[in-house]
């Protein structure tokens, strides 16, 4: 096989796949060079600010989206388990290009590698019959361990770059970047939106999940493998360390305020994309990182929902409802 | 459509019917130690039974084991006729755990809860306007309607378990599974409870009941299976008192009868 060095992540096949999504971005900048001249926003004119929004824009729905189904069944630290495991998966993305000169895009090794942990912590944990934080633990240092010792084997130059992935970075956001990052958006938004339903049972009741005929293990692995999608996704901007944060900070936000299922997703969401929209902005004009500010405006906003939520039980809350008869008739009574 | 059950049960209890949970021989362990052992037994439609036995005497473990959730070691299990572990009908089977295996804090109403009774029936797709009926419906027979837009979190024990029965209902079940129920439900929540069991059992749906408190089965069930590993006692309730089955699978904790209620 021949390698052309210089073409988007050597992906020939998937050209197909990728061609929209790089059309879409061109559209996007468009879309957003036109606001910059509009309304003179300084942060807009750069193509990798665009670049940057977008992204930020699709974490803040993905992140929570996952992340709901995550944190009520105890799993919030998957998600930083994972991103290590993305950590070692950018590094032998690098290290293949380094010694092998194949020009693959780091996140997409990064995706590759995470997708298989989060595969692995999940048949480890069937066969255990239980998530222990021990074994997320060691597969958490594993990742990050490999990580550092390929980086280290390379030449000293690759360790250069590293920076980038373990805090992340507005301005290196690429085009093939973002466009893997759409291609992993399209994907967790619609494999979520068709087993929605499915997913919600078994994250509430993974027993009665399972008596009512769902593959609780397959509907588990789904989700492993899309949290490692996301997280590898959200680690441009957020960094190996801090992505973990918009899965669950979002989340335990909505939950303060949020009464149904329904609301708490769309809240999460709005909290999320809050975060991400302020923390852009603030990180650009006070030239901090982005990923660090993102997560300490989704702190502060959760510390807000934390304090609404105390107020609604303490003034807004209704009386107790007259529980009703059981009047079993009801079920004669129905259909023709 | 609700009525289902009822014209089900009808038919089922013809004679030659399948019965709808069938256990062969069965042997089961986690480990090389059984848990339950030889066991058994078939669960007829319209039958109200209930499965009682001292902590750790694998009432649970057969549960599972007849619901498909585990495989038999050694011996046969069959749910309504298939292999229980093959069979994928959920929407047959209503299922109530003790104080739910359910998600704690998560924010959920009781409605969304109760809709999920739906889910065999709907798959990938959306509920419909019939669904959503069949679910209020469900919410109005437990007495819950005036909660379905609570949170589940602010609910009582016994309200919870009441929710939790809409669900089965909602699934339009013929076989309502429950796996000690009442644990953590105060006394009167109890009562009305198992009101609405024998209701529904009346009504056709078959009951299975998984239960601690021999107080409550002996007066409600109609069929007693009391496990201690093998099954010491299946028979009519009345005779299951007067028989010396309690004292053998209980060994001393035998006076639980008279101490649970």
């Amino acid at each position: 096989m021949t390698h052309l060095p210089n073409t988007p992540l050597q992906m020939g096949p998937l050209d197909a796949v990728f061609g929209p999504l790089y059309w879409f971005l061109e559209l996007w900048s468009g879309l957003m060079s036109w606001v910059a001249k509009t309304t003179g926003l300084e942060l807009l004119r750069y193509g990798f600010m665009h670049r940057a929004i977008l992204v930020g824009l699709c974490i803040g729905v993905m992140a929570p989206l996952i992340g709901t189904f995550l944190v009520y069944r105890q799993l919030a630290l998957i998600g930083d388990a994972l991103a290590h495991t993305g950590f070692a998966g950018v590094a032998v993305g690098l290290f293949l290009n380094a010694v092998l000169d194949l020009g693959v895009s780091p996140y997409l090794t990064a995706v590759v590698v995470a997708m298989i942990a989060a595969l692995l912590i999940e048949l480890i944990s069937e066969a255990t019959d239980a998530y222990n934080d021990v074994s997320m633990a060691i597969v958490l240092s594993t990742g990050f361990a490999l990580g550092t010792t390929l980086i280290s084997i390379n030449a000293g130059g690759l360790a250069v770059g590293v920076n980038q992935f373990l805090f992340g970075n507005l301005s290196t956001v690429s085009e093939d970047s973002a466009a893997i990052l759409l291609a992993l958006f399209v994907i967790v938004i619609g494999v979520v939106g068709l087993t929605r339903n499915q997913l919600l049972y078994v994250t509430f009741d993974e027993t009665a999940a399972a008596v009512s005929g769902l593959s609780v293990s397959w509907y588990n692995r789904t989700m492993v493998m899309l949290t490692a999608m996301v997280v590898v996704g959200a680690m441009q901007i957020m960094g190996v360390i801090l992505v973990a944060a918009m899965l669950v900070v979002p989340v335990a936000g909505a939950s303060q305020v949020a009464r149904s299922f329904t609301e708490s997703l769309l809240v999460s969401v709005v909290l999320a994309e809050l975060a991400v929209i302020l923390g852009i902005g603030v990180s650009y004009y006070g030239k901090a990182t982005a990923g660090g500010v993102i997560v300490l405006v989704a702190v502060t906003i959760y510390v807000i929902a934390v304090v609404l939520g105390k107020l609604q039980t303490a003034f807004g809350e209704e009386g107790s409802p007259e529980m009703g008869r059981i009047d079993i008739n009801k079920t004669e009574s129905s259909g023709d | 459509m609700s009525t289902q059950p009822t014209t089900h049960s009808a038919t089922a209890s013809t004679e030659h019917s399948t019965p709808l949970i069938e256990l062969a021989g069965v042997d089961f362990g986690y480990t090389s130690t059984p848990v339950v052992e030889d066991i058994s037994l078939q669960i007829d439609a319209g039958e109200y039974a209930a499965v009682v036995g001292p902590n750790g005497s694998g009432k649970s473990t057969l549960m599972k084991l007849m619901l498909g959730l585990l495989r038999p070691d050694d011996g046969v299990a069959r749910l309504f006729g298939d292999p229980s572990h093959q069979f994928d009908d959920g929407s047959r089977i209503g299922y109530v755990a003790q104080h739910a295996s359910a998600s704690k804090e998560m924010p959920i109403t009781v409605r969304e809860v109760v809709k999920m009774g739906r889910f065999p029936h709907v798959g990938f797709g959306r509920l419909s306007r019939d669904d959503w009926e069949i679910v209020d419906r469900a919410l109005e027979t437990v007495g819950m309607g005036a909660f379905a837009s609570r949170r589940v979190t602010q609910l009582s024990g016994g309200q919870r378990q009441r929710a939790f029965i809409a669900r089965a209902l909602a699934s339009e079940a013929d076989l309502l599974v429950l796996d000690e129920p009442t644990v953590g439900v105060d006394m009167e929540s109890v009562e009305a409870f198992y009101d609405l069991l024998d209701a529904l059992n009346s009504n056709g749906i078959t009951v299975l009941l998984i239960e601690h408190d021999l107080g409550a089965v002996t007066e409600h069930a109609d069929r007693v299976i009391c496990l201690n590993r093998e099954i010491y006692f299946d028979g009519p309730a009345d005779a299951f008192v007067e028989s010396d089955a309690l004292a053998r699978a209980f060994g001393t904790t035998a006076n639980l009868l008279g101490g649970s209620r």
